[in-house]
Protein backbone atom coordinates (compact mmCIF):
# COMPACT_ATOMS: atom_id res chain seq x y z
CA UNK A 1 0.00 0.00 0.00
CA UNK A 2 1.28 3.42 -1.32
CA UNK A 3 3.28 6.03 1.14
CA UNK A 4 3.29 5.47 4.70
CA UNK A 5 0.76 6.88 6.84
CA UNK A 6 3.60 10.17 8.09
CA UNK A 7 4.67 10.63 4.36
CA UNK A 8 0.86 11.39 3.59
CA UNK A 9 0.28 13.38 7.26
CA UNK A 10 3.38 15.34 6.36
CA UNK A 11 1.56 16.45 2.93
CA UNK A 12 -1.68 17.47 4.60
CA UNK A 13 -1.69 21.05 3.78
CA UNK A 14 -0.39 21.00 -0.06
CA UNK A 15 -3.34 18.66 -0.69
CA UNK A 16 -6.20 19.97 1.14
CA UNK A 17 -5.09 23.64 -0.86
CA UNK A 18 -5.27 21.48 -4.56
CA UNK A 19 -8.15 19.75 -3.59
CA UNK A 20 -10.59 22.52 -1.62
CA UNK A 21 -9.24 25.59 -4.02
CA UNK A 22 -9.03 27.58 -0.94
CA UNK A 23 -5.93 29.10 0.83
CA UNK A 24 -6.89 29.54 4.25
CA UNK A 25 -3.68 30.71 5.90
CA UNK A 26 -5.09 34.11 3.66
CA UNK A 27 -7.97 33.79 6.54
CA UNK A 28 -5.55 33.57 9.45
CA UNK A 29 -5.08 36.85 11.42
CA UNK A 30 -3.44 35.19 14.73
CA UNK A 31 -2.42 31.51 16.09
CA UNK A 32 -6.39 31.65 17.58
CA UNK A 33 -8.76 33.86 15.51
CA UNK A 34 -9.48 33.89 12.10
CA UNK A 35 -12.00 35.46 9.63
CA UNK A 36 -14.98 33.61 9.58
CA UNK A 37 -17.41 35.80 7.60
CA UNK A 38 -14.76 36.49 5.17
CA UNK A 39 -13.70 32.98 3.97
CA UNK A 40 -17.90 32.23 4.12
CA UNK A 41 -18.32 34.98 1.72
CA UNK A 42 -14.77 33.87 -0.21
CA UNK A 43 -16.84 31.79 -3.14
CA UNK A 44 -18.68 34.73 -4.08
CA UNK A 45 -21.80 33.63 -3.45
CA UNK A 46 -25.52 34.95 -2.14
CA UNK A 47 -27.95 33.62 -0.63
CA UNK A 48 -29.98 33.81 -3.92
CA UNK A 49 -27.01 32.12 -5.95
CA UNK A 50 -26.92 29.30 -4.09
CA UNK A 51 -31.57 28.78 -3.65
CA UNK A 52 -31.10 29.04 -7.80
CA UNK A 53 -28.06 26.55 -8.00
CA UNK A 54 -29.47 24.02 -5.68
CA UNK A 55 -32.64 24.29 -7.61
CA UNK A 56 -31.41 23.16 -10.68
CA UNK A 57 -30.94 19.47 -9.13
CA UNK A 58 -34.20 19.81 -7.51
CA UNK A 59 -32.74 20.51 -3.91
CA UNK A 60 -34.84 22.62 -1.31
CA UNK A 61 -37.82 23.62 -1.49
CA UNK A 62 -39.45 21.33 0.65
CA UNK A 63 -42.85 21.25 2.28
CA UNK A 64 -43.20 22.79 5.84
CA UNK A 65 -45.73 20.61 7.21
CA UNK A 66 -47.84 20.99 10.70
CA UNK A 67 -47.90 17.83 12.99
CA UNK A 68 -50.95 18.55 14.58
CA UNK A 69 -51.77 15.13 15.76
CA UNK A 70 -48.65 15.17 18.01
CA UNK A 71 -49.54 18.74 19.42
CA UNK A 72 -52.40 17.41 20.56
CA UNK A 73 -50.92 14.53 21.94
CA UNK A 74 -48.39 16.70 23.53
CA UNK A 75 -51.52 19.03 24.90
CA UNK A 76 -53.15 15.97 25.96
CA UNK A 77 -50.06 16.03 29.23
CA UNK A 78 -48.71 19.22 29.12
CA UNK A 79 -49.96 22.24 32.07
CA UNK A 80 -53.09 24.08 30.96
CA UNK A 81 -52.26 26.27 28.38
CA UNK A 82 -48.82 25.03 27.25
CA UNK A 83 -48.02 23.13 24.15
CA UNK A 84 -46.75 24.76 21.45
CA UNK A 85 -47.55 24.09 18.20
CA UNK A 86 -44.78 21.82 16.32
CA UNK A 87 -43.91 22.19 12.54
CA UNK A 88 -41.58 19.78 10.82
CA UNK A 89 -39.60 20.72 7.28
CA UNK A 90 -39.70 17.43 5.41
CA UNK A 91 -36.28 17.31 3.67
CA UNK A 92 -36.73 13.64 2.97
CA UNK A 93 -38.36 15.21 -0.11
CA UNK A 94 -34.40 16.04 -1.02
CA UNK A 95 -32.95 14.28 -4.05
CA UNK A 96 -31.16 11.40 -2.18
CA UNK A 97 -33.34 11.90 1.05
CA UNK A 98 -31.95 14.09 3.25
CA UNK A 99 -31.58 17.34 3.75
CA UNK A 100 -27.72 16.65 2.78
CA UNK A 101 -28.82 17.44 -0.69
CA UNK A 102 -28.42 21.29 -0.09
CA UNK A 103 -25.14 20.62 1.68
CA UNK A 104 -23.48 18.55 -0.83
CA UNK A 105 -25.29 20.58 -4.21
CA UNK A 106 -23.41 23.64 -3.80
CA UNK A 107 -19.95 22.62 -3.30
CA UNK A 108 -20.39 19.50 -6.38
CA UNK A 109 -21.82 22.77 -8.56
CA UNK A 110 -18.46 24.52 -7.33
CA UNK A 111 -15.94 21.22 -8.27
CA UNK A 112 -17.65 21.23 -11.50
CA UNK A 113 -16.96 25.00 -12.40
CA UNK A 114 -12.93 24.91 -10.98
CA UNK A 115 -12.91 21.81 -13.37
CA UNK A 116 -12.78 18.69 -11.19
CA UNK A 117 -13.38 15.54 -13.19
CA UNK A 118 -14.48 13.94 -9.31
CA UNK A 119 -15.30 14.36 -5.91
CA UNK A 120 -14.30 12.90 -2.57
CA UNK A 121 -16.33 12.82 0.53
CA UNK A 122 -15.68 11.29 3.79
CA UNK A 123 -19.28 10.12 5.36
CA UNK A 124 -20.77 6.88 6.61
CA UNK A 125 -23.94 8.64 6.70
CA UNK A 126 -26.56 10.24 4.15
CA UNK A 127 -23.80 12.92 3.41
CA UNK A 128 -22.68 10.45 1.03
CA UNK A 129 -25.01 9.86 -0.48
CA UNK A 130 -25.30 13.38 -1.15
CA UNK A 131 -22.79 13.47 -2.39
CA UNK A 132 -22.72 10.74 -4.96
CA UNK A 133 -26.10 11.80 -6.05
CA UNK A 134 -25.18 15.50 -6.65
CA UNK A 135 -21.96 14.14 -9.03
CA UNK A 136 -24.64 12.11 -10.80
CA UNK A 137 -26.58 15.07 -11.46
CA UNK A 138 -23.82 17.10 -12.60
CA UNK A 139 -21.60 14.33 -14.61
CA UNK A 140 -18.79 14.07 -12.04
CA UNK A 141 -17.15 10.70 -10.61
CA UNK A 142 -17.76 10.47 -6.70
CA UNK A 143 -15.89 8.32 -4.29
CA UNK A 144 -17.07 8.11 -0.94
CA UNK A 145 -15.03 6.73 2.36
CA UNK A 146 -17.53 4.86 4.88
CA UNK A 147 -16.36 3.62 8.64
CA UNK A 148 -18.37 0.32 8.23
CA UNK A 149 -17.37 -2.61 10.15
CA UNK A 150 -15.87 -3.84 13.41
CA UNK A 151 -13.01 -5.88 12.95
CA UNK A 152 -15.56 -9.07 13.37
CA UNK A 153 -16.65 -7.10 9.67
CA UNK A 154 -20.21 -6.88 11.48
CA UNK A 155 -21.50 -3.47 10.22
CA UNK A 156 -24.34 -1.12 11.49
CA UNK A 157 -27.35 -1.52 9.04
CA UNK A 158 -28.20 1.83 8.94
CA UNK A 159 -24.09 2.39 7.60
CA UNK A 160 -24.78 -0.57 5.36
CA UNK A 161 -27.85 0.93 3.61
CA UNK A 162 -25.62 4.01 3.19
CA UNK A 163 -23.17 1.83 1.42
CA UNK A 164 -26.05 0.81 -0.93
CA UNK A 165 -27.40 4.16 -1.70
CA UNK A 166 -23.96 5.54 -2.64
CA UNK A 167 -23.45 2.52 -5.08
CA UNK A 168 -27.18 3.20 -6.12
CA UNK A 169 -25.63 6.13 -7.48
CA UNK A 170 -22.66 5.01 -8.98
CA UNK A 171 -19.83 6.23 -6.44
CA UNK A 172 -16.89 4.11 -5.52
CA UNK A 173 -17.34 3.10 -2.27
CA UNK A 174 -14.44 2.11 0.11
CA UNK A 175 -15.73 0.25 3.26
CA UNK A 176 -13.47 0.38 6.10
CA UNK A 177 -13.28 -0.30 9.73
CA UNK A 178 -13.24 1.65 12.81
CA UNK A 179 -10.40 4.29 13.02
CA UNK A 180 -9.34 7.82 12.83
CA UNK A 181 -6.76 7.09 10.10
CA UNK A 182 -9.90 7.66 7.85
CA UNK A 183 -8.35 10.92 6.90
CA UNK A 184 -5.28 9.16 5.72
CA UNK A 185 -7.20 7.33 3.44
CA UNK A 186 -8.89 10.66 1.86
CA UNK A 187 -5.59 12.55 1.88
CA UNK A 188 -4.25 9.52 -0.05
CA UNK A 189 -7.27 9.13 -2.45
CA UNK A 190 -7.27 12.81 -2.96
CA UNK A 191 -3.79 13.09 -4.23
CA UNK A 192 -3.93 10.24 -6.34
CA UNK A 193 -7.25 11.05 -8.21
CA UNK A 194 -6.74 15.17 -7.86
CA UNK A 195 -10.40 14.84 -6.88
CA UNK A 196 -12.72 17.64 -5.40
CA UNK A 197 -12.92 17.26 -1.13
CA UNK A 198 -16.25 17.41 -1.02
CA UNK A 199 -15.92 18.19 2.90
CA UNK A 200 -18.25 19.09 5.47
CA UNK A 201 -16.71 21.95 6.74
CA UNK A 202 -15.91 23.92 3.47
CA UNK A 203 -17.92 27.09 3.33
CA UNK A 204 -20.18 25.96 0.49
CA UNK A 205 -21.57 23.19 2.55
CA UNK A 206 -22.57 25.54 5.08
CA UNK A 207 -23.72 27.86 2.77
CA UNK A 208 -25.88 25.19 1.30
CA UNK A 209 -27.49 24.82 4.72
CA UNK A 210 -28.27 28.20 5.30
CA UNK A 211 -31.18 27.92 2.37
CA UNK A 212 -33.15 25.60 5.16
CA UNK A 213 -33.16 28.19 7.83
CA UNK A 214 -34.04 30.96 5.62
CA UNK A 215 -36.99 28.51 3.69
CA UNK A 216 -38.73 27.78 6.77
CA UNK A 217 -38.71 31.38 8.24
CA UNK A 218 -40.07 32.16 5.12
CA UNK A 219 -42.84 29.55 4.69
CA UNK A 220 -43.63 30.26 8.18
CA UNK A 221 -44.08 33.94 7.72
CA UNK A 222 -46.61 32.94 5.21
CA UNK A 223 -48.59 30.41 6.75
CA UNK A 224 -48.99 31.72 10.20
CA UNK A 225 -47.60 35.27 9.56
CA UNK A 226 -44.62 35.08 11.98
CA UNK A 227 -41.17 33.75 12.14
CA UNK A 228 -40.50 30.15 14.69
CA UNK A 229 -40.34 30.67 18.24
CA UNK A 230 -38.07 27.84 18.45
CA UNK A 231 -36.12 25.58 15.46
CA UNK A 232 -34.93 22.45 16.74
CA UNK A 233 -31.70 20.78 15.25
CA UNK A 234 -30.01 17.65 14.88
CA UNK A 235 -26.40 18.16 15.99
CA UNK A 236 -23.91 16.16 15.32
CA UNK A 237 -20.91 18.05 13.68
CA UNK A 238 -22.61 21.50 14.03
CA UNK A 239 -23.05 21.93 10.00
CA UNK A 240 -26.91 21.68 10.41
CA UNK A 241 -26.78 24.57 12.87
CA UNK A 242 -24.54 26.65 11.84
CA UNK A 243 -26.17 26.65 8.34
CA UNK A 244 -29.72 27.15 9.24
CA UNK A 245 -28.94 29.61 11.98
CA UNK A 246 -27.59 32.26 9.24
CA UNK A 247 -30.39 31.43 7.20
CA UNK A 248 -32.72 32.10 9.83
CA UNK A 249 -30.99 35.39 10.69
CA UNK A 250 -30.87 36.35 6.53
CA UNK A 251 -34.48 35.54 6.49
CA UNK A 252 -35.30 38.44 9.48
CA UNK A 253 -36.36 35.25 11.78
CA UNK A 254 -33.46 37.12 14.73
CA UNK A 255 -35.20 36.65 17.88
CA UNK A 256 -35.79 32.45 17.16
CA UNK A 257 -34.18 30.27 19.82
CA UNK A 258 -31.75 27.62 18.22
CA UNK A 259 -32.21 24.28 19.87
CA UNK A 260 -29.84 22.11 19.22
CA UNK A 261 -30.76 18.16 20.06
CA UNK A 262 -28.16 14.94 20.04
CA UNK A 263 -28.51 11.29 20.86
CA UNK A 264 -27.17 10.89 24.57
CA UNK A 265 -24.21 8.39 23.63
CA UNK A 266 -21.77 9.60 26.38
CA UNK A 267 -19.61 7.18 27.83
CA UNK A 268 -18.87 5.39 24.20
CA UNK A 269 -15.71 6.25 22.63
CA UNK A 270 -15.97 6.91 18.90
CA UNK A 271 -12.42 5.44 17.49
CA UNK A 272 -13.20 2.11 19.69
CA UNK A 273 -13.64 -0.88 17.85
CA UNK A 274 -15.36 -2.35 20.61
CA UNK A 275 -17.90 0.29 20.89
CA UNK A 276 -18.74 1.07 17.44
CA UNK A 277 -21.23 -1.70 17.20
CA UNK A 278 -22.83 -0.43 20.74
CA UNK A 279 -24.76 2.03 19.34
CA UNK A 280 -27.90 2.29 17.26
CA UNK A 281 -27.06 6.12 15.78
CA UNK A 282 -24.43 6.73 13.70
CA UNK A 283 -25.08 10.56 14.37
CA UNK A 284 -26.56 13.23 15.55
CA UNK A 285 -24.96 11.94 18.15
CA UNK A 286 -23.05 13.56 21.23
CA UNK A 287 -20.10 11.46 20.55
CA UNK A 288 -20.35 14.09 17.73
CA UNK A 289 -22.12 17.28 19.30
CA UNK A 290 -20.47 17.81 22.04
CA UNK A 291 -16.52 17.62 20.74
CA UNK A 292 -17.34 19.66 18.10
CA UNK A 293 -18.91 22.57 19.92
CA UNK A 294 -15.83 22.52 22.12
CA UNK A 295 -13.25 22.34 19.26
CA UNK A 296 -15.18 22.75 15.50
CA UNK A 297 -11.42 22.89 14.53
CA UNK A 298 -10.93 18.91 14.47
CA UNK A 299 -11.84 18.22 10.71
CA UNK A 300 -10.29 17.37 7.29
CA UNK A 301 -9.79 21.33 6.27
CA UNK A 302 -7.70 23.64 8.47
CA UNK A 303 -10.66 25.92 9.46
CA UNK A 304 -14.30 24.58 9.85
CA UNK A 305 -17.17 26.60 8.86
CA UNK A 306 -19.22 24.55 11.27
CA UNK A 307 -19.56 26.63 13.70
CA UNK A 308 -22.49 25.38 16.25
CA UNK A 309 -21.49 27.53 19.58
CA UNK A 310 -22.09 30.99 17.66
CA UNK A 311 -25.11 30.52 17.28
CA UNK A 312 -26.61 27.99 19.66
CA UNK A 313 -28.82 29.21 22.73
CA UNK A 314 -29.62 25.28 23.99
CA UNK A 315 -28.15 22.30 23.86
CA UNK A 316 -30.09 19.51 24.57
CA UNK A 317 -29.82 15.12 24.71
CA UNK A 318 -32.43 12.96 24.16
CA UNK A 319 -32.02 8.88 24.55
CA UNK A 320 -31.85 6.42 21.97
CA UNK A 321 -34.70 5.10 23.15
CA UNK A 322 -36.99 8.21 22.75
CA UNK A 323 -36.06 8.77 19.54
CA UNK A 324 -37.42 5.26 18.15
CA UNK A 325 -40.78 6.02 20.54
CA UNK A 326 -40.75 9.38 18.46
CA UNK A 327 -40.57 7.80 15.44
CA UNK A 328 -43.45 5.18 15.91
CA UNK A 329 -45.67 8.26 16.75
CA UNK A 330 -44.77 10.09 13.86
CA UNK A 331 -45.58 7.18 11.34
CA UNK A 332 -48.40 6.34 13.32
CA UNK A 333 -50.23 9.66 13.97
CA UNK A 334 -49.11 11.65 11.56
CA UNK A 335 -48.77 9.00 8.78
CA UNK A 336 -44.78 10.24 7.92
CA UNK A 337 -42.94 7.06 8.14
CA UNK A 338 -38.90 8.91 8.59
CA UNK A 339 -35.67 8.07 9.46
CA UNK A 340 -33.74 8.82 12.64
CA UNK A 341 -31.48 11.82 11.91
CA UNK A 342 -34.87 14.14 12.07
CA UNK A 343 -36.56 12.36 14.76
CA UNK A 344 -34.09 13.52 16.78
CA UNK A 345 -34.87 16.93 17.38
CA UNK A 346 -38.64 15.53 17.17
CA UNK A 347 -38.36 13.74 20.16
CA UNK A 348 -36.88 16.92 21.35
CA UNK A 349 -39.42 18.84 20.24
CA UNK A 350 -42.15 16.74 22.58
CA UNK A 351 -40.23 17.77 25.42
CA UNK A 352 -39.86 21.39 24.32
CA UNK A 353 -43.19 22.02 23.42
CA UNK A 354 -44.77 21.21 26.53
CA UNK A 355 -42.66 24.53 28.14
CA UNK A 356 -44.13 26.67 25.77
CA UNK A 357 -47.69 28.42 25.17
CA UNK A 358 -50.11 26.99 22.97
CA UNK A 359 -50.18 30.15 20.45
CA UNK A 360 -46.11 29.36 20.33
CA UNK A 361 -44.42 27.60 17.17
CA UNK A 362 -42.06 24.92 17.13
CA UNK A 363 -40.26 23.82 13.99
CA UNK A 364 -38.18 20.57 14.13
CA UNK A 365 -35.79 21.45 10.71
CA UNK A 366 -35.46 18.05 9.18
CA UNK A 367 -36.61 14.41 8.30
CA UNK A 368 -34.51 12.12 6.49
CA UNK A 369 -35.79 8.63 4.27
CA UNK A 370 -36.08 5.86 5.86
CA UNK A 371 -35.25 1.93 4.66
CA UNK A 372 -34.27 -1.41 5.78
CA UNK A 373 -31.13 -0.88 8.19
CA UNK A 374 -32.31 2.66 9.24
CA UNK A 375 -35.89 1.34 10.92
CA UNK A 376 -35.89 1.10 14.34
CA UNK A 377 -37.23 -2.55 13.92
CA UNK A 378 -33.61 -3.28 12.20
CA UNK A 379 -31.86 -1.11 14.70
CA UNK A 380 -33.30 -2.81 17.50
CA UNK A 381 -33.11 -6.30 16.10
CA UNK A 382 -29.11 -4.77 15.49
CA UNK A 383 -28.33 -3.95 19.51
CA UNK A 384 -30.10 -6.80 20.99
CA UNK A 385 -27.26 -9.00 18.52
CA UNK A 386 -25.13 -6.84 19.86
CA UNK A 387 -25.80 -7.83 23.88
CA UNK A 388 -27.47 -4.42 24.40
CA UNK A 389 -30.81 -4.56 27.04
CA UNK A 390 -33.90 -3.27 24.95
CA UNK A 391 -37.21 -2.85 27.38
CA UNK A 392 -40.01 -0.50 27.58
CA UNK A 393 -39.68 1.96 31.09
CA UNK A 394 -38.41 4.92 32.56
CA UNK A 395 -35.94 6.73 29.61
CA UNK A 396 -34.28 8.15 32.43
CA UNK A 397 -32.36 4.89 33.14
CA UNK A 398 -30.81 4.45 29.74
CA UNK A 399 -27.14 3.53 30.00
CA UNK A 400 -25.91 4.03 26.17
CA UNK A 401 -23.76 0.86 25.33
CA UNK A 402 -25.85 -1.38 27.52
CA UNK A 403 -29.72 -0.77 27.68
CA UNK A 404 -32.05 0.87 25.27
CA UNK A 405 -35.58 2.03 26.93
CA UNK A 406 -38.82 2.73 24.91
CA UNK A 407 -40.74 5.16 27.15
CA UNK A 408 -44.16 3.73 27.97
CA UNK A 409 -45.96 6.94 27.31
CA UNK A 410 -45.44 10.35 25.97
CA UNK A 411 -45.13 12.12 28.90
CA UNK A 412 -42.05 10.27 30.13
CA UNK A 413 -39.87 12.33 26.92
CA UNK A 414 -37.35 14.65 28.03
CA UNK A 415 -34.39 16.81 27.23
CA UNK A 416 -31.60 16.85 29.20
CA UNK A 417 -30.20 20.54 29.12
CA UNK A 418 -26.09 20.19 28.51
CA UNK A 419 -24.47 23.43 30.44
CA UNK A 420 -23.93 25.79 27.28
CA UNK A 421 -21.77 27.61 29.76
CA UNK A 422 -19.15 24.75 30.26
CA UNK A 423 -19.52 24.18 26.57
CA UNK A 424 -18.35 27.81 26.21
CA UNK A 425 -15.27 27.33 28.41
CA UNK A 426 -13.93 24.65 27.44
CA UNK A 427 -13.84 25.46 23.93
CA UNK A 428 -12.00 28.72 24.57
CA UNK A 429 -9.51 26.59 26.81
CA UNK A 430 -8.92 24.27 23.94
CA UNK A 431 -8.44 27.44 21.73
CA UNK A 432 -5.78 28.74 23.97
CA UNK A 433 -4.04 25.94 24.25
CA UNK A 434 -4.41 25.33 20.22
CA UNK A 435 -2.32 28.33 20.00
CA UNK A 436 0.44 26.81 22.44
CA UNK A 437 2.99 30.46 23.58
CA UNK A 438 0.57 33.00 21.56
CA UNK A 439 -0.80 35.24 24.23
CA UNK A 440 -4.32 35.95 23.49
CA UNK A 441 -4.64 39.95 21.96
CA UNK A 442 -8.03 41.75 22.35
CA UNK A 443 -8.56 41.02 18.98
CA UNK A 444 -8.35 37.43 20.29
CA UNK A 445 -10.69 37.88 22.98
CA UNK A 446 -12.82 39.47 20.54
CA UNK A 447 -12.89 36.61 18.21
CA UNK A 448 -13.57 34.51 21.20
CA UNK A 449 -16.74 35.77 22.33
CA UNK A 450 -18.32 36.04 19.07
CA UNK A 451 -16.88 32.18 18.32
CA UNK A 452 -18.51 30.68 21.45
CA UNK A 453 -21.40 33.40 21.91
CA UNK A 454 -19.99 34.76 25.00
CA UNK A 455 -19.72 38.03 26.34
CA UNK A 456 -15.85 39.62 26.56
CA UNK A 457 -15.93 39.55 30.58
CA UNK A 458 -16.76 35.53 30.30
CA UNK A 459 -13.90 35.01 27.83
CA UNK A 460 -11.80 37.15 30.04
CA UNK A 461 -12.06 35.26 32.77
CA UNK A 462 -11.47 31.98 31.37
CA UNK A 463 -8.39 33.26 29.69
CA UNK A 464 -7.26 34.14 33.29
CA UNK A 465 -8.66 30.80 34.92
CA UNK A 466 -6.40 29.02 32.51
CA UNK A 467 -2.89 30.96 33.35
CA UNK A 468 -3.41 30.08 37.00
CA UNK B 1 -19.29 -19.45 -5.79
CA UNK B 2 -14.83 -19.93 -5.12
CA UNK B 3 -13.85 -17.99 -8.02
CA UNK B 4 -14.29 -15.48 -10.95
CA UNK B 5 -13.75 -14.82 -14.36
CA UNK B 6 -13.21 -11.31 -16.19
CA UNK B 7 -15.97 -8.88 -15.98
CA UNK B 8 -17.66 -10.44 -12.73
CA UNK B 9 -19.05 -8.14 -10.50
CA UNK B 10 -16.86 -8.78 -7.10
CA UNK B 11 -15.51 -7.35 -4.13
CA UNK B 12 -11.87 -6.83 -3.11
CA UNK B 13 -10.46 -7.23 0.70
CA UNK B 14 -7.11 -4.84 1.40
CA UNK B 15 -4.96 -4.29 4.30
CA UNK B 16 -4.62 -0.85 4.51
CA UNK B 17 -2.42 -0.50 7.67
CA UNK B 18 -1.04 -3.33 10.14
CA UNK B 19 -1.51 -2.95 13.61
CA UNK B 20 1.92 -1.54 14.20
CA UNK B 21 1.46 1.19 11.50
CA UNK B 22 -1.83 2.34 12.55
CA UNK B 23 -1.94 6.00 14.68
CA UNK B 24 -1.09 6.39 17.66
CA UNK B 25 -3.45 6.89 20.99
CA UNK B 26 -5.93 4.90 19.53
CA UNK B 27 -8.31 2.51 22.04
CA UNK B 28 -6.60 -1.00 23.16
CA UNK B 29 -9.84 -2.51 20.93
CA UNK B 30 -9.07 -0.15 18.16
CA UNK B 31 -5.16 -0.42 18.12
CA UNK B 32 -4.30 -4.05 18.33
CA UNK B 33 -6.37 -5.22 14.57
CA UNK B 34 -5.05 -4.57 11.46
CA UNK B 35 -6.70 -1.11 9.41
CA UNK B 36 -8.99 -3.11 6.81
CA UNK B 37 -10.98 -1.86 3.43
CA UNK B 38 -13.61 -3.86 1.19
CA UNK B 39 -14.21 -2.20 -2.37
CA UNK B 40 -16.25 -3.70 -5.44
CA UNK B 41 -15.84 -3.52 -8.97
CA UNK B 42 -15.81 -5.70 -12.40
CA UNK B 43 -12.53 -8.18 -12.15
CA UNK B 44 -10.01 -7.09 -15.08
CA UNK B 45 -8.00 -10.11 -14.48
CA UNK B 46 -8.46 -13.65 -17.08
CA UNK B 47 -9.81 -15.35 -13.96
CA UNK B 48 -8.91 -15.33 -10.11
CA UNK B 49 -9.55 -17.64 -7.41
CA UNK B 50 -11.08 -16.66 -3.30
CA UNK B 51 -7.84 -14.77 -1.83
CA UNK B 52 -5.83 -14.32 -5.35
CA UNK B 53 -4.32 -10.61 -5.64
CA UNK B 54 -6.15 -8.90 -8.57
CA UNK B 55 -7.26 -5.91 -10.46
CA UNK B 56 -10.76 -4.40 -10.57
CA UNK B 57 -12.55 -1.66 -12.33
CA UNK B 58 -14.52 -0.08 -9.69
CA UNK B 59 -18.04 1.48 -10.87
CA UNK B 60 -16.25 4.99 -12.07
CA UNK B 61 -13.94 3.23 -14.18
CA UNK B 62 -10.83 3.30 -11.28
CA UNK B 63 -8.28 0.11 -11.37
CA UNK B 64 -7.83 -1.26 -7.63
CA UNK B 65 -6.13 -3.98 -6.30
CA UNK B 66 -6.89 -6.25 -3.57
CA UNK B 67 -7.52 -10.14 -2.42
CA UNK B 68 -10.66 -11.36 -4.08
CA UNK B 69 -13.34 -12.08 -1.34
CA UNK B 70 -16.56 -12.66 -3.07
CA UNK B 71 -18.40 -12.97 -6.32
CA UNK B 72 -21.58 -10.90 -6.92
CA UNK B 73 -21.96 -9.69 -3.55
CA UNK B 74 -25.40 -8.53 -2.45
CA UNK B 75 -26.99 -6.94 0.06
CA UNK B 76 -27.70 -8.17 3.23
CA UNK B 77 -29.13 -5.71 5.53
CA UNK B 78 -32.91 -6.04 6.22
CA UNK B 79 -36.09 -4.57 8.44
CA UNK B 80 -34.94 -6.68 11.43
CA UNK B 81 -37.03 -8.77 13.22
CA UNK B 82 -40.63 -8.11 15.13
CA UNK B 83 -39.86 -5.90 18.42
CA UNK B 84 -42.91 -6.15 20.93
CA UNK B 85 -41.28 -3.18 22.26
CA UNK B 86 -42.26 -0.83 19.80
CA UNK B 87 -45.42 -2.57 18.34
CA UNK B 88 -47.85 -1.15 20.89
CA UNK B 89 -46.36 2.77 21.25
CA UNK B 90 -48.77 4.16 18.34
CA UNK B 91 -51.83 2.03 19.46
CA UNK B 92 -51.51 3.84 23.26
CA UNK B 93 -50.63 6.95 21.88
CA UNK B 94 -54.17 7.21 19.71
CA UNK B 95 -55.82 5.72 23.11
CA UNK B 96 -54.31 8.77 25.25
CA UNK B 97 -55.59 11.15 22.30
CA UNK B 98 -59.17 9.34 22.46
CA UNK B 99 -59.14 9.44 25.63
CA UNK B 100 -58.59 13.35 26.38
CA UNK B 101 -61.20 13.75 23.71
CA UNK B 102 -63.72 11.89 25.83
CA UNK B 103 -62.68 13.57 29.01
CA UNK B 104 -63.06 16.95 27.02
CA UNK B 105 -66.68 16.22 25.80
CA UNK B 106 -67.82 15.05 29.28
Amino acid sequence: MGASYSEVMSKKQEILLKATGIDYDEFEVSPISFDYERLMSSCGYSLQDVQKILLETGVGQTQLVELKNLTQLVRSIAPPGKGGRIFVKDEAANPSGSFKDRRAALSIYQAKELGYKGVVAASSGNYGAAVASQAAKRGLKSIILQEVYDNRRVGQPEILEKTRACEAYGAEVWQLTVGPELFYIMLQVLEETRFFSASLYVPTSILGIETLGYELAKQLLEMEGRFPDVVLITHAGGGNVTGTARGLIKAGSTQTAVVGVSVDLRGLHMASDNDFNRKSFTTGHSGFGIPFLTWPDRTDVPRNCARGLRYLDRYVLVSQGEVFYTTELLAKLEGMERGPAGNTSLAGALAVARELDRDQILVVQETEYTAAGKMPSSQLTFAKENGIRVTRGNPKKNRPGESIIIPERVDQISVEDFSMDKIRQSYIKNAIKAAEDHEPTEADERFLAEDSKSSLDQVREVIQSSNH
Amino acid sequence: MTSAKRGDFIQVHKVILEPNQRMEGLPSSTKYVPYECWIKGFLMNESANMGDEVRVKTLIGREISGALCEVSPKYEHDFGETQEEILSVGYEALQQLENKHKANRE
